[in-house]
């Protein structure tokens, strides 16, 4: 065990402390940060701002160097679970103090696809800024995206295809939208290696998110025109 | 005749063109599993590896490329590993022995689409006996050497590579190098040549499919031949990028493109040269051409590329990431090992 290891995070001051649970999601420590929103807890900090100071802008950081080409997939997922780490711990804190919910997500890949690492990728990174995700996994017909839009009530769609041949299915479950006269509540988010705007555009999509990071700030752009909307009405 | 003595007698040498966008003109359904089509519609599958041969093909792939138990498993497939890999063999064997001239059959081998531990579950152990069962059954239908490609992970490419070995044939290993230049996880070109060079058995060939594009394939290709002037290097491109036109979906690259690509390619330092999505028949053909009729010039720039065959990613181009968000203090950290 190197002399490093030796840091106690209970001798470090506030700031510090959150400067080092950026650093320890970036590295993807999870017990690190277990051990700090503990800490942060017990000096009474609020859940709702461990959870945006601490857990959200690290994994902010760690998101723009995900789309820089600094950090990849591996380190992602590493970040992602230590930030579960401290989410398994503030979630029903949140839920009792009635904390502002920054948003709800209905994930999943279309049918006939059954890729989804990339997907798993953007629902983490969604939970690390804070949203609640609901993950309908692999291999959607439009009735799933249908049912989970009915019960849990999102704020964002999200539909992720790798397939050339299954990425037109996403104009499928746009058309039922819209048919059912539903399309304008959502927000529906794309993404995909095949994809592109020009797509997005085509079916009837509100954005191609290139990649997780994308997706998140893309998500949180349209979270604050909806909340704008909703101030001046 | 051997893999070796091929490349030997003829210097470099043309692999296939796209398996699975092909299929889907023939009347595959999205998201269903064309190795399925082995034992259902062998002649659809012998109808591509002959219009390959046909188009000047020296080596064509297998129809196994998701024929591992892991892929095979969201199919219900997964006890039919040996018996469709080994009839995927069985049908381009066919195909290749068919004509005068001779051709090889690579036995192709995917990734299991699983994240090898410690990020993700599946072990080293794991996958090398799934590698091994594809192996098998590939040999067991005559293929003359194994191909690992599309390859995202160093845990999976050490597994597949320990997997393919074990039945004694000659193993080629392409990785996919999409993101910034590198691979979905994160491998550089030329880490990827010195990983493959230190292998337990290093593969015989090595290189680049798929990915985004010819341009940054032959990029991708630079900087491979560049780390390890020794190896036997791939290029197995995309027939440009997917568009979405009225509905459907097209790649944007011509026949003229791939023959600049091949040309590229070529100089780049690739001694085996295919197509990889979108890559029809008659690309092939003026892959073919492009091929024979090449006099060998001096190894690309990056500008001599993007001329060719259109813009290079910055981060492929070597051009390093700007870090400007974390604060570097002076603090003391702990970092991951």
């Amino acid at each position: 065990m190197s002399e490093e290891d030796d840091l106690d995070l209970n001798s470090l001051d506030d700031d510090e402390l959150v400067q080092q649970m950026h650093d320890d999601l970036y590295d993807g420590l999870k017990e690190e940060i277990i051990e700090a929103v503990n800490i942060l807890l017990a000096r009474k900090w609020t859940p709702y701002d461990v959870l945006t100071k601490a857990l959200v802008e690290g994994m902010r950081i760690v998101g723009i160097d995900f789309r820089d080409g600094i950090l990849f997939v591996p380190e992602v997922l590493l970040a992602a679970n230590a930030m579960k780490g401290g989410m398994v711990l503030l979630r029903p804190l949140l839920a009792e103090t009635g904390a502002p919910r920054v948003g709800k997500m209905v994930i999943g890949t279309v049918k006939g696809d059954i890729h989804d690492i990339g997907k798993n990728l953007v629902g983490m990174m969604m939970e690390g800024a804070g949203f609640d995700v609901i993950d309908l996994g692999i291999n959607n017909p439009v009735e799933n995206y249908l049912e989970a839009i009915e019960e849990h009530q999102p704020d964002i769609l999200g539909m992720s295809a790798l397939l050339t041949t299954t990425m037109p299915y996403m104009k499928v479950v746009i058309d039922t939208l819209k048919e059912k006269g539903m399309r304008d509540d959502y927000v529906v988010l794309v993404g995909g290696a095949p994809l592109n705007e020009e797509f997005a555009d085509a079916i009837g999509a509100d954005a191609y998110c290139r990649d997780a990071a994308v997706a998140v700030e893309t998500a949180k752009d349209f979270m604050a025109r909806k909340h704008n909307q909703l101030a001046s009405a | 005749m051997s893999f070796q003595d091929l490349l030997a007698e003829r210097g470099c040498l043309l692999a296939d063109g796209a398996t699975g966008t092909n299929f889907f003109k023939c009347g595959l359904g999205a998201g269903d599993p064309p190795e399925l089509w082995n034992i259902d519609h062998p002649e659809r599958v012998a109808e591509l590896h002959r219009s390959f041969v046909e188009a000047g093909s020296d080596i064509i792939l297998t129809n196994s490329f998701g024929g591992n138990a892991y892929r095979l498993k969201l199919h219900n497939a997964q006890d039919r590993v040996f018996e469709l890999n080994k009839a995927a063999a069985q049908i381009a064997r066919a195909e290749a022995d068919m004509g005068e001239r001779p051709v090889l059959v690579a036995g192709s081998m995917g990734p299991t689409g699983e994240i090898f531990e410690p990020v993700g579950t599946l072990s080293h152990e794991g996958g090398v006996a799934a590698f091994v069962a594809q192996a098998e059954g590939l040999k067991a239908g005559g293929v003359d050497l194994l191909w690992i490609e599309t390859i995202s992970s160093e845990e999976e490419l050490r597994a597949a590579v320990e997997g393919a070995s074990s039945v004694g044939l000659p193993v080629v290993t392409t990785m996919s190098f999409d993101t910034n230049g590198r691979t979905m996880m994160g491998i550089a070109p030329e880490e990827f040549a010195n990983l493959a060079a230190s292998l337990p058995q290093p593969p015989v060939a090595i290189g680049a499919n798929c990915g985004t594009g010819a341009s940054e394939l032959v990029a991708t290709v630079l900087g491979i031949s560049g780390a390890d002037p020794n190896a036997i290097v791939v290029a197995k491109a995309n027939a440009g990028i997917p568009e979405f036109v009225e509905g459907e979906i097209q790649y944007s690259g011509t026949p003229d493109l791939m023959a600049d690509y091949v040309r590229l390619a070529r100089d780049a330092g690739a001694r085996i040269i295919g197509g990889c999505c979108g890559t029809t028949p008659e690309h092939l053909v003026a892959m073919r051409a492009a091929l024979e009729a090449h006099v060998p010039g001096a190894r690309p720039t990056i500008s001599d590329i993007e001329g060719g065959l259109g813009a290079v990613s910055a981060l492929a181009k070597g051009e390093g990431p700007v870090r400007a968000e974390r604060v570097e203090s002076g603090r003391r950290r702990r970092r991951r090992r």
